[in-house]
């Protein structure tokens, strides 16, 4: 086994133990935490798929992310009101499979059309078109009241999952961490299949990939939308956690954190965004409590990172990535 | 018939015109040199069937016009591209550089190894690790998993060592024996292209000046349009 893939092993288990232990312990809050970091992490693990394997530098994730947020948010606000979404057609859900489903397709639409109309461009115009429909989603819910407008929607009771009680942390921690590993394995599988292959041919040179008849524009926006569709899932499980949404889920900000944790934790590795989410969560608990201005050793810790350890702590680590052989 | 045909051909980068009206035809099965010294028109006629610079007159593939097709769907039509300089995936090992070109033929990972043993010592080897030599072999072969129907080598063979260049000229002789590949070739090399190119096509300033049998390419018209 390489050194990538048991450093990978050790961080799984580390989610499998800490949580277990802290639910012993009575630690509530921590698990509430780790719940945190898995959910950000499986964003990572989206935003990943097309930062780190595709090279789009995207800094509008929050979009989705957002999307799914208030996807959930509507569904179940429409179920707990017990009033129908569209007139005595459509009622709302309180059921988490079905939020999930209709999560990721409203994900998968809304990157399918930002991807064919950003994807025209590339480089810093591309950060500025995805910046761009992010901010668009951003406003046009603080300006949405019939749901909330700038203060939110309030979920009284978190969904359900069956055969599940999810208003127990530690029973919904282990549904998050599920989702998480279940996504990990399909970014894994893809990136050995043959589609991920060409998505890092068309990463690294696209001119070259047409000259063996493949279009790189489609490759990428393909990876696109399944990234979209994953961080749209993340956003769905953030709102149950948090039992709220508000425009601050499609925030610019929100986009860079997630840039900032895929970096931290190592660019393209396929566990660079759990590590990050990792040390994201923990460092903004405690450096929280030492100083109101923790955004600054966050940001000195990027930079350090960024400077010296290109492949972020998984590539200090595990040093650099292998030739699939 | 001929597999591709030009004529009348031109190109242009920017108000920068490259090519005049470059004409020739490649027939099933031939291996043509397109010839010139630097800067007449050669890599700019690649790029102009490849689609990769916008061109006038007229490129036809097996009765089909290649303008105004973007250039994954001319590969897609059967033309396979060697390009220049050695363009591999570098990140990507050597048989995740041909399995991510592999499209269905006769052309598999195995048969390539035959080719080229070397690459098939290395197949799980990273691109960017390997020498020069062997980044264009794998770039030859990438061509080939796409089972082309024409392949097109753009300077496969420049600034390799000459044991190198011994082994991808021997390799392109087995291809022209074994498998009947129809081979538009661009190179300088005028005694190893004797060993395989059936014709000859001469650019001189973005125009074709001289086309025919490579046998009759004599030591004059070498010296008149080519400098050697």
């Amino acid at each position: 086994m390489s050194r990538e893939g048991a450093l990978n092993l050790v961080v799984l288990a580390g989610l499998v133990a800490l949580p277990l232990w802290a639910h012993l312990a009575g630690e509530t809050f921590t698990v509430t935490l780790a719940t945190r970091a898995v959910i950000l992490a499986l964003a990572g693990v989206g935003l990943n798929l097309a930062l780190g394997a595709g090279g789009l530098v995207s800094l509008g994730h929050a979009a989705f992310f957002g999307l799914g947020g208030y996807a959930m948010g509507i569904l179940a606000f429409h179920a707990q009101s017990m009033t129908p979404l569209v007139d005595g057609l459509l009622p709302g859900t309180k059921s988490m499979p079905v939020i999930w489903l209709t999560t990721i397709a409203v994900s998968a639409l809304a990157a399918l059309v930002i991807g064919l109309l950003s994807l025209r461009t590339a480089g810093v115009y591309f950060i500025m078109v995805t910046l761009a429909f992010g901010q668009m989603f951003f406003y046009f819910a603080i300006s949405w009241n019939a749901y909330g407008g700038e203060d939110g929607l309030s979920i009284w009771v978190r969904n359900g999952f069956p055969g599940l009680n999810t208003l127990v942390p530690i029973q919904f921690y282990g549904l998050c961490f599920a989702v998480l590993a279940l996504v990990l394995l399909l970014s894994h599988l893809v990136r050995r299949s043959p589609f991920g292959l060409v998505l890092n041919a068309a990463r690294q040179v696209p001119a070259r990939l047409e000259a063996v008849g493949l279009d790189p524009t489609r490759v990428k926006l393909v990876a696109f939308v399944v990234s979209g569709a994953i961080t749209g899932l993340a956003g769905a499980l953030f709102a149950d956690l948090n039992r709220f949404v508000s425009p601050a889920m499609f925030s610019w900000q929100l986009s860079g954190e997630l840039m900032v944790l895929v970096i931290l934790g190592g660019v393209g590795r396929l566990f660079g965004p759990v590590v990050g989410a990792v040390i994201f969560v923990a460092l903004e608990h405690w450096l929280d409590g030492v100083s109101d201005y923790w955004h600054v050793y966050l940001g000195l810790l990027l930079l350090l990172i960024v400077l010296f350890a290109r492949g972020g702590v998984i590539g200090l680590v595990a040093g650099r990535e292998r030739a699939h052989d | 018939m001929s597999l591709l045909s030009l004529d009348t051909v031109t190109a242009s980068y920017g108000a920068t015109q490259a090519l005049f009206g470059v004409g020739f035809d490649v027939a099933e099965g031939e291996v043509v040199a397109l010839m010139g010294r630097n800067g007449m028109g050669k890599t700019t006629t690649v790029k102009a069937i490849c689609g990769m610079v916008r061109a006038g007159g007229s490129l036809m593939f097996d009765g089909m016009p290649l303008a105004g097709r973007p250039s994954h769907r001319i590969a897609r039509l059967g033309i396979g591209l060697v390009p220049e300089g050695r363009r591999v995936f570098r990140d990507l090992s050597v048989e995740e550089n041909l399995r991510a070109a592999a499209r269905p033929g006769d052309w598999t990972l195995q048969r390539l190894a035959d080719l080229f043993p070397r690459l098939g010592e290395r197949r799980g080897q990273r691109a960017a690790s390997l020498s020069g030599g062997e980044q264009q072999m794998l770039a030859i072969g990438r061509a080939l998993m796409t089972n082309p129907r024409l392949l097109i080598l753009d300077e496969a063979t420049e600034g390799l060592a000459p044991i190198v260049r011994q082994e991808i000229w021997a390799a392109l002789t087995g291809l022209k024996r074994d498998g009947g590949l129809t081979i538009l070739i661009v190179d300088k090399g005028l005694r190893e292209l004797a060993r395989v190119a059936d014709r000859a096509v001469i650019l001189e300033r973005g125009r074709d000046v001289w086309t025919g049998d490579f046998d009759a390419l004599s030591p004059e018209i070498a010296v008149r349009h080519l400098g050697v």
